[in-house]
């Protein structure tokens, strides 16, 4: 299938090379899906040349959080549109959150994604599966029958699972495993009905707030539970600055927790919903400058280990219902590298670790993604332009909907070209099938 | 220099209100006519978009935009048969495609007004959205009490103190009218358990009713929605009754000019507990004849409604004319 097979490879030339292993300006031959030669000045030979010579050349993104809809909701997102989204923004990887319809909460709907993944070949489609049956906070999946399966992600994500017991359990039986549960922390009692952060904003909008304390009691549970157990726990789209803090101290006494934070949730605040547009609603919420501030802080020193874009694509017309009605939920793995970098002040090693290695080492895929640019390693790789101007074009988003916050705003840095065990599937910034 | 909408007392500020109060006096004055009807915006239409039940809201302004002698259509939405996937926008564009001047929309989602402000070109009048604004009951509240104070002797906002009683945070009725009064310089007090405030706070508050009632020239009591209580958002009628509503007790306590207001429909037994009718300073009545009023200076200062001269007996006769 792949396009190198067929002849000779092709020779990234010039660029600078930035992995887990640091920065070097080196010549990259990729050949037969994997990384062929490494080094300065690398002889063409028959292979066609790609001049990346204002370029970083990295492991491919690794995305912990990705909606891709299908089955049940192809209006919004396919698995092919997703997928090529995601080769855009420079991911190799993503996890398929499970919150599909029916729920990826059995062997038969994950073999389902994964083969649409394969079949649409833009990058490795990893499905997660739903710690509960339906998502409902019931009665446990079949933990060792979807592991075998290929899962190592699991999640009710859309939902936290409400039920201390049962959560306890899950631990205790996924853990044994080697798996990971991921959870959405929202103790839903206190958020019936919420639209957005509970505070002053929504004081004025007269709308439902989403208190910070649903998150920070369901986080403070899990690092309880992980205490107990000894099982890992991955928590998602942290939000709130208490969040970040009990994460520090969680590792600071050595759980193994980990955690992830959006681009949204580092560059917007709720301020955004004084036009009362749902573009701008998601869950969890948009919150308060200091929370932002806080959650950046918590990528910057470590506490939070990986950037997860929560992509949530909504047909135009389901944005167009009044904010109470409208679903949560905007797209990200398209502007995710160029939102990032915006608004987090770090190094570009650090940047692209937080989206690369780290977050393929939680979804268990550290094997195959985040690599280092090493002869033997699988091609998978992503060239950055990281001066490149360019403006945000919800209708020239490849997703299926266009529901990006970030409409008209100027970000620098982009992806350019995506390669995928060697197979190059976007070229100059567009996808290649 | 109108604004295009008025969708929130944002859209207007303290001399938008001000206008609006001294063109609702011209208005109340056309009202006063044996013929209140005038041609003012003869040819224009404006449609009532109500998403939410309120008989009251939409008789007013579809009796305001009669005496202007506008075209009016009515689309009475019930909450119950809108399906929450109905495309409002759909909705909205359809109709302006008809020939609509004003839309005046109702809806129990907050924020829809300016949602629809920018699908249409079409002046917007928030009649009311979710918890949010009702911008032209807070207008027809400052005029009753600008006006019934004028009537007792007082005059002016600056030295005012209003207190608003009872469910704050579910309620646009308070929000629009804390934020005008305050725009015009009278001091606001809410008051009710702290359950029924707004997260954070939108004035000072106090669930001490009768610690407050001495220092207060308007009582303004709001609607307790029977739900609530039945949501334990407060314990119960009877509890709610003993700390918050007006009991003949606290009525008798009233200064001889303290005014008693209630946007309606009143619940009786719940938020107050005494006749109205019997009580000098009520002035809920006046309130719901004001409300014309300022729908109709509403109308027409949005609507750029030209010659009129309200106060001119030659155009009151012109009015006659259909």
């Amino acid at each position: 299938m792949s396009r190198d097979a067929q002849g000779g490879g092709v020779l990234l030339a010039g660029g600078t090379v930035i992995d887990i292993l640091g920065e070097r300006r080196v010549d990259v031959r990729i050949s037969g899906g994997a990384i062929a030669e490494v080094g300065e000045r690398l002889d063409a030979a028959d292979d066609e040349v790609i001049d990346v010579s204002t370029m970083v050349i990295a492991p491919g993104f690794v995305d912990l959080h990705t909606h891709l809809r299908e089955p049940g909701m192809t209006e919004a997102e396919t698995i092919e549109t997703g997928s090529r989204a995601a080769a855009l923004g420079g991911y190799t990887a993503v996890v398929a959150m499970p919150n599909t319809d029916p729920t990826q909460d059995c062997v038969s709907v994950v073999d389902f994604v994964r083969a649409e993944g394969r079949r649409a070949g833009l990058c490795d489609v990893h499905p997660s599966a739903s710690i509960t049956v339906g998502r409902a906070g019931e009665r446990l999946v079949p933990f060792a029958e979807l592991a075998a399966a290929g899962v190592r992600i699991f999640t009710d994500d859309g939902s936290g699972v409400q039920d201390d017991g049962l959560m306890r359990r899950a631990l205790e039986y996924a853990g044994e495993l080697g798996l990971t549960l991921a959870q959405h922390c929202e103790v839903s009692s206190l958020t019936a009905g919420a639209v957005m952060h509970e505070g002053e904003c929504c004081s004025h909008l007269g709308l439902p707030g989403w208190p910070a304390l649903a998150e920070e009691l369901m986080v403070h549970r899990d690092i309880e539970l992980v205490r107990l157990t000894g099982s890992p726990v991955h928590l998602l789209h942290l939000s709130t600055a208490r969040s970040v803090e009990l994460v520090r101290a969680a590792k600071a006494d050595g759980l193994p927790v980990t955690a992830e934070a959006t681009p949204h949730h580092i560059s917007l605040t709720d301020e955004r919903l004084r036009g009362f547009d749902p573009l701008f609603k998601v869950n969890p919420p948009l919150r308060t400058i200091r929370d932002v501030e806080e959650v950046r802080r918590g990528l910057i020193d470590g506490t939070i280990d990986a950037i997860a874009t929560d992509h949530a694509p909504h047909p135009g017309h389901a944005k167009e219902r009044p904010l109470d009605s409208a679903p949560p939920g905007m797209l990200g793995l398209e502007t995710a590298f160029g939102v990032a970098r915006a608004h987090l002040d770090l190094p570009l090693r650090d940047l692209i670790a937080l989206l690369s290695w780290r977050p393929a080492a939680i979804a268990g895929l550290g094997h195959l993604h985040g690599r280092p640019v090493e002869v033997g390693e699988p091609a998978n790789l992503t060239v950055l332009d990281p001066s490149v101007e360019w403006t945000v074009d919800p209708d020239a988003l490849a997703s299926r909907s266009s529901n990006t916050p970030y409409r008209d705003v100027p970000l620098v840095g982009r992806p350019r070209h995506t390669f995928l065990h060697g197979d190059a599937v976007v070229r100059d910034g567009v996808a290649t099938r | 220099m109108s604004a295009r909408h008025l969708r929130g007392i944002d859209d207007v500020g303290a001399d938008g209100l001000l206008r609006l109060l001294d063109l609702t006096d011209h208005m109340a004055e056309v009202g006063r006519r044996a013929n209140p009807k005038v041609p003012a915006l003869r040819g224009r239409t404006v449609c009532n978009l109500f998403f939410e039940d309120s008989t009251r809201t939409r008789m007013s302004f579809d009796t305001a935009a009669k005496r202007l002698s506008a075209d009016t259509m009515t689309l009475a939405v019930g909450s119950s048969s809108v399906n929450k996937g109905e495309s409002l926008r759909d909705t909205v564009e359809t109709l302006e495609a008809m020939g609509v001047d004003a839309f005046v929309i109702r809806h129990r989602s907050s924020g829809v007004p300016w949602r629809i402000s920018e699908w249409c070109t079409a002046s917007v009048i928030n009649a009311g959205d979710g918890w949010h604004q009702h911008p032209t009951q807070a207008l027809l509240d400052l005029y009753t009490i600008r006006a019934e104070r004028a009537a007792r002797g007082a005059e002016g906002f600056e030295n005012l103190r209003v207190g608003i009683v009872g469910d704050i945070r579910h309620s646009r009725v308070a929000r629009s009218l804390t934020e005008a009064l305050v725009l015009l310089g009278a001091s606001v007090l809410h008051i009710g358990p702290r359950t029924l405030m707004p997260p954070t706070p939108l004035a000072p508050s106090t669930d001490d009713l009768d610690a407050a009632l001495a220092d207060l020239d308007v009582v303004y009591l709001l609607r307790m929605q029977l739900e609530r209580i039945d949501s334990a958002v407060v314990p119960t009628g009877e509890e709610y009754s003993r700390r918050f509503a007006l009991t003949p007790e606290r009525a008798k306590r009233l200064g001889e000019n303290v005014l008693v207001m209630h946007p309606g429909p009143i619940n009786r037994g719940v938020e107050i507990t005494v006749d109205p009718a019997y009580l000098p300073g009520s002035v809920i009545t006046q309130q719901v004849t004001n409300g014309i009023a300022a729908r109709m200076a509403v109308l027409f200062d949005l609507l750029g409604g030209v010659d009129l001269d309200v106060g001119s007996p030659a155009i009151g006769s012109g009015g006659a004319a259909s």
